[in-house]
């Protein structure tokens, strides 16, 4: 048995509304690659925080090599030789490889920087670990791939023994993470103790020793990759049963087509394609539900079907007429309407009144304004008073700060806006996030009754039980393609996640 | 409520410096009792003073609404000295330039005053929405573009130079003149058209739909998108405005204070808007009593200078520690609005 190097128990960690670890046990030895594999949200990157220092437990201990520590910060981390090369980079662009590594940790030789030794220093572990950087290098003309390097470089220079690494292979091409699968080994080999936290299964298979799963802040268990298979691990990440709290009624469905998505390739703020040529259709009385881990093209989606992102190449019908490109007022006028994934920062003008937020969009239209230049407010706070009756919003008044609103009432203020509009496509982005149970089942018992009334709902959510819940069908999105779309009563929990983690895919 | 500790932070501010000047003027040797009786005197002591003190005022209050439009909408006009001066020189050009009936000459000459300010916002306004130059910036710099042009254009070498003993242009004709007050004091109708401009603008603001849609793009560019709104054009449509507002000052200034366009005429009235602007919390009818606060410094300094109780560069010392205590309240709530901006970004992280 090797010797341990970290061990941690009873972790709790809550932020403002969730519960992000519900008391984790986990162990890490010297000499082994520990995958971290759980769902976006599942905690993997809060635990690890923990144990860099960046978080405080609100209980739990932790213990590095044995003796128990408290690791206020994360100096205190790097003292007990505990590393972590984040998703997003710490670098100086401005500044050399050299540099950088320095910054923070400067050997002096007299008042000067002692650059001859920590040349050396650096080439030595260059060479010992496959990691190819020029030391002199800019850190702004290095690739990403190379950038990583220099984190982890930057790392093992400051004595890490203990090596987390947050999604390292989000940012790589396949040859790049080739070469950093090489490096993990080598570190392996000379006894460092690696955390590799991902949500992609086969690369857990790959590189790691051992793989612990967590789901919505809990450990669900850890297992030595010589008993895994990624069928097993894809279960374990998405659960097995299903827990139904709404229930769809059944429905006269008429065929109609009220979405279609021809051929649709969005690329993102970088200019890469996000969505790769994806088609599918949204017919009435319907929810087509879109799942997939994070990341994987649903927020381009959705911003080139709602008009904020112009999409590169395909096309999009709403109702039979041509849409693509419009922008969100020419698409809410086709009777397509978004609630978007972040209500605070897209839906809401937080200082703004609940009045005017709940004409956000519909500002101009008759009802509330004669022209651009007369607004009619006392039919705006009437039908902001109405809002609040039938979408039962708890609010002072209508002309308090929606900022002054609990998350579910802010919610419910973007509902009663969007579905007032009268939609027959209503485009939900991640609806019930940061909501609490009873906020959670009012979201869906709307988007239920938008389908009993005959509108085509696209759900696009991180959680497969709120799809499978809810949606008549389902697809799966995974690197910016749909890679299936299955009825959901031929939807398999374990299939759909071994879809979202590009595992194979049976049906179509 | 909001409007009673709104108005309680403003006092407690002022409170804070006077005491704060008080102390300063003890340190350096000088009577605050004294220096602060000549400083009212000055600002209010009479007729004749308190007019001086809304002189002064006036072109502040153009210059606090131009700061503020462009604030509702998110953006920073430091710019509105410059487009003040723009709008005074072709003000004053309009003004001796054209022949027309008194009354419809002056409306002319300010509306072109309004119209070459509007320019001198329009340009950072579009630089800002369609290539994402900094406001900041580009709006001080043409600033300075537009003080030296216009000193050029009045210098001995310039094409308006217009009397031997000082670089000024001709005086406007009679018809342009906007009328005074009262007979012998500069106290001018600009006053009440700032006046009426303040509530016009409260009004665009608060109760129309393009007044909603600046105060969306400003509190919010992304929902304000998300919701239809076309925020690049509304952005050049706020500083365009905002050039406008100053521009008009200037042309104000000239038609009813001086009579003709003089180099280097402001004391710095582009400056003290951005002051008015942040004490009125950026409300456009609070921007009149912060206005009359900073032209009530200005002229009382000048009191205090003549009654030989403080130089007038104390005046000055004094003009900044008010300005700051004042405003700075509204700066921590800008910093404090940042950094939990930064702290949601954190928590949002896992």
């Amino acid at each position: 048995m090797p010797a341990e190097a970290v061990r941690m128990e009873g972790i709790v960690k809550r932020f403002p509304g969730v519960v992000a670890n519900a008391g984790i046990d986990f162990s890490l030895s010297f000499g082994e690659v520990h995958g971290l594999l759980g769902e976006n949200g599942a905690g993997k990157t809060v635990l690890m925080s923990i144990l860099y220092g960046l978080y405080q437990p609100d209980s739990g201990q932790t213990y590095v090599r044995g003796e128990p520590v408290r690791i206020r910060s994360p100096s205190v981390a790097i003292r007990l030789g505990i590393g972590m090369v984040h998703q997003h980079f710490m670098l100086v662009p401005r500044l050399t490889v050299l540099e950088n590594m320095a910054v923070g940790w400067e050997p002096r030789r007299g008042p000067f920087l002692d650059r001859e030794g920590m040349r050396k220093r650096i080439e030595a572990l260059v060479e010992e670990y496959g990691l190819s950087v020029d030391p002199e290098a800019r850190v702004e003309e290095l690739s990403v791939g190379e950038q990583q390097r220099v984190e982890i470089l930057k790392a093992l220079y400051r004595g890490a023994e203990i090596l987390i690494l947050d999604e390292p292979t989000a940012v790589l091409t396949e040859q790049e993470v080739e070469a950093l699968f090489k490096t993990i080994r080598a570190l392996r080999d000379q006894g460092k103790a690696v955390v590799f936290i991902t949500h992609k299964l086969h690369e857990a298979m790959t590189i790691c020793d051992r793989v612990t799963v967590l789901r919505k802040g809990k450990k669900v268990g850890t297992v030595p990759i010589s008993e895994a298979t990624p069928e097993k691990l894809a279960e374990m990440m998405v659960g097995r049963e299903v827990v139904f709290r709404v229930q769809p009624k059944p429905v006269q469905k008429e065929g109609k087509e009220l979405l279609r998505v021809e051929g649709l390739t969005v690329h993102d703020e970088r200019g890469l394609p996000a969505v790769r040529n994806v088609s599918f259709s949204l017919f009435d009385h319907e929810i087509l539900g879109i799942a997939g881990v994070e990341g994987n093209g649903q927020k381009e989606l959705v911003e080139a079907l709602t008009g904020l992102r112009p999409p590169k190449a395909g096309k999009v019908y709403v109702g039979g007429k041509e849409a693509t490109g419009l922008s969100a007022r020419e698409l809410a006028q086709l009777g397509l309407v978004h609630i978007p994934e972040d209500r605070q920062a897209t839906g809401l003008i937080l200082p703004f009144s609940l009045a005017e937020n709940v004409v956000l969009g519909r500002h101009r239209e008759d009802g509330f304004a004669l022209g651009p230049w007369v607004q009619l407010r006392r039919r705006i706070f009437r039908y902001a008073e109405e809002a609040v009756r039938t979408f039962s919003i708890v609010a002072p008044s209508v002309r308090v700060p929606v900022q002054n609103l609990s998350g579910g009432n802010q919610q419910r203020v973007v509902l009663a806006r969007e579905l007032g509009r009268k939609p027959k496509v209503v485009v939900a982005h991640q609806p019930t996030r940061g909501l609490d149970v009873a906020g959670m089942e009012f979201v869906w018992e709307k988007l239920l009754e938008l389908r009993e009334k005959g509108c085509g709902v696209l759900l696009v959510s991180m959680d497969l039980d709120e799809i499978l819940m809810l949606a008549d069908r389902v697809a799966v999105m995974y690197r910016g393609e749909i890679v299936g779309i299955w009825p959901r009563e031929e939807a398999d929990k374990h299939e759909l996640g071994l879809a979202m983690l590009g595992g194979k895919v049976a049906a179509r | 409520m909001r409007l009673a500790r709104e108005l309680g932070l403003v006092f407690a501010s002022l409170a804070l410096a006077f005491g704060v000047g008080a102390l300063v003027a003890q340190l350096s040797g000088l009577s605050p009792s004294a220096v602060y009786r000549e400083l009212v005197r000055g600002a209010f002591g009479d007729q004749y003073r308190f007019f001086q003190t809304l002189t002064q005022a006036t072109p502040i209050i153009f210059t606090s609404l131009s700061f503020l439009i462009a604030f509702r909408a998110g953006l920073f006009n430091i710019g509105a000295e410059g487009q003040l001066y723009m709008g005074a020189f072709f003000g004053a050009w309009a003004g001796f330039t054209f022949v027309l009936p008194p009354y419809l000459h002056t409306v002319v000459a300010l509306l072109v005053g309004a119209l070459v300010g509007a320019v001198w916002g329009f340009i950072p306004g579009w630089l800002r929405a369609r290539r994402g130059t900094n406001e900041f910036v580009s709006t001080m710099m043409l600033s300075y573009v537009a003080i030296y042009f216009t000193s050029w254009l009045v210098s001995p070498r310039g094409p308006y130079h217009g009397t031997q003993w000082a670089n000024q242009t001709v005086r406007i004709l009679s018809s342009a003149e906007l009328p005074r007050f009262v007979r012998g004091m500069q106290l001018h109708w600009g006053l009440a058209i700032a006046g009426l401009l303040s509530l016009l603008l409260w009004y665009f603001l608060f109760r129309t739909p393009r007044g909603y849609e600046m105060r969306a793009v400003g509190q919010n560019p992304r929902a304000a998108q998300y919701a239809g709104i076309d925020v690049p054009r509304t952005m050049i449509l706020a500083l365009t405005l905002a050039g406008a507002l100053a521009g008009l000052g200037g042309a104000a200034e000239v038609l009813g204070t001086h009579r003709r366009f003089i180099e280097f005429f402001s004391p710095g009235y582009g400056w003290d808007g951005i002051a008015g602007g942040l004490i009125a919390r950026a409300h456009p009818l609070a921007v009149i009593p912060a206005a009359i606060l900073i032209g009530a410094l200005r002229a009382g300094g000048m009191g205090m200078d003549r009654a030989g109780v403080a130089p007038a560069d104390f005046a000055s010392v004094l003009q900044g520690i008010v300005i700051f205590f004042v405003v700075a309240p509204e700066l921590f709530r800008l910093f404090r609005r940042i950094r939990r901006e930064r702290r949601v970004l954190v928590h949002s992280q896992p």
